[in-house]
């Protein structure tokens, strides 16, 4: 139980600074990095907790794609540039004091109902989704997600899917002047239209042009 | 140095989701700050929902925290897009001068 305490401590530290470091980087990119190092440790926490399967996808969805993502986004827009040009901590000032009491006052509400709240084992009525010891953690998620779940699952995929037009039809430009491929020219071609046999005398060749 | 409980793993995600709201309020610089202050909030109730689900062994809780990564993905790069296309538009994403609402 030593291990799991130390191991507990050093990786929650980590995220605590982490993400300490995220908001007040001055480069953005930075807070990029930071961002992935905050994902990294707690995917570390949850598989230390035994939800094994949830830290994966934390590492691949985050670590892989959105952090991905944002560092994409930070290097395309040019942001460094920005910053050097129009530094202003005046707004850092004039916001600090009423940022730091808003959080300070929701980190000690949600500690006091932490702290005082007794933990009652039946809670939530354990239904039939319940660990079982003899198969993982992988295993029984899928067992779960696939048949009570399905249809928020497929919710899930449909979401994903808007999203992803979203950010298609967001983001795209057609431009003017280039050269495209025209696919329903490409379809509608045919044998008789394209292929044509000619009779070549000797010695006078053909103009296959008119 | 005694046992870690549900507790830690709370206050764990309460100094997480306290950070990211600091985050939003205090960050001048530029939106992509503040959605990366929006995924850590995400994460404090991802790590609440994990503990709760380990504590009363129920599968309940991961299974909401994956509905829960993918709208944070679905979001984020929705969010991220929606940038991308304001800096196309106005040639800055800083906090400060992103006011052509204001009216």
């Amino acid at each position: 139980m030593l291990s799991h305490s130390l191991f507990f401590y050093f990786f929650s530290s980590i995220t605590v600074f982490s993400a300490f470091m995220v908001i007040f980087s001055r480069n953005t990119v930075y807070s990029v990095f930071f961002l992935i190092l905050v994902f990294v440790s707690v995917s570390i926490l949850f598989i230390m907790i035994g939800a094994e399967f949830l830290g994966m996808i934390m590492l691949i969805v985050y670590v892989g794609a959105v952090a991905v993502l944002f560092l994409f986004v930070v290097m395309m827009l040019n942001i460094t540039d920005q910053l050097t040009k129009n530094i202003s901590r005046k707004g850092f000032v004039n916001n600090i004091s009423v940022g730091t009491i808003v959080g300070l006052i929701i980190l000690l509400e949600i500690l006091i109902a932490i702290s005082g709240w007794k933990y009652q084992g039946n809670f939530v009525a354990l239904s039939d989704l319940n660990f079982s010891n003899n198969v993982t953690n992988t295993h029984a998620i899928g067992n779960v997600l696939y048949t009570n779940y399905i249809h928020l699952f497929q919710i899930a995929g449909i979401i994903l899917l808007v999203a992803m037009i979203g950010a298609i039809t967001l983001t795209f430009t057609k431009r003017e002047n280039i050269k495209r491929q025209s696919y329903f020219k490409q379809i509608e071609r045919e044998k008789s239209t394209s292929i044509s046999l000619e009779e070549v005398e000797s010695n006078k060749g053909i103009n296959l042009d008119e | 140095m005694n046992e870690i409980t549900i507790g830690h793993y709370l206050t764990l995600g309460a100094i997480i989701f306290t950070i990211g709201v600091i985050g939003v309020f205090l960050n001048r610089k530029n939106v992509i700050i503040i959605l990366m202050s929006i995924e850590l909030i995400l994460l404090a109730v991802n790590i609440n929902l994990v503990s709760f689900s380990v504590y009363l062994e129920s599968l309940v809780g991961q299974i909401f925290t994956m509905f829960i990564l993918t709208v944070a993905a679905a979001e984020a790069s929705v969010g991220l897009a929606i940038i991308v296309v304001y800096y196309k538009n106005k040639g800055s994403i800083n906090v400060e001068q992103i006011n052509s609402l204001k009216g």
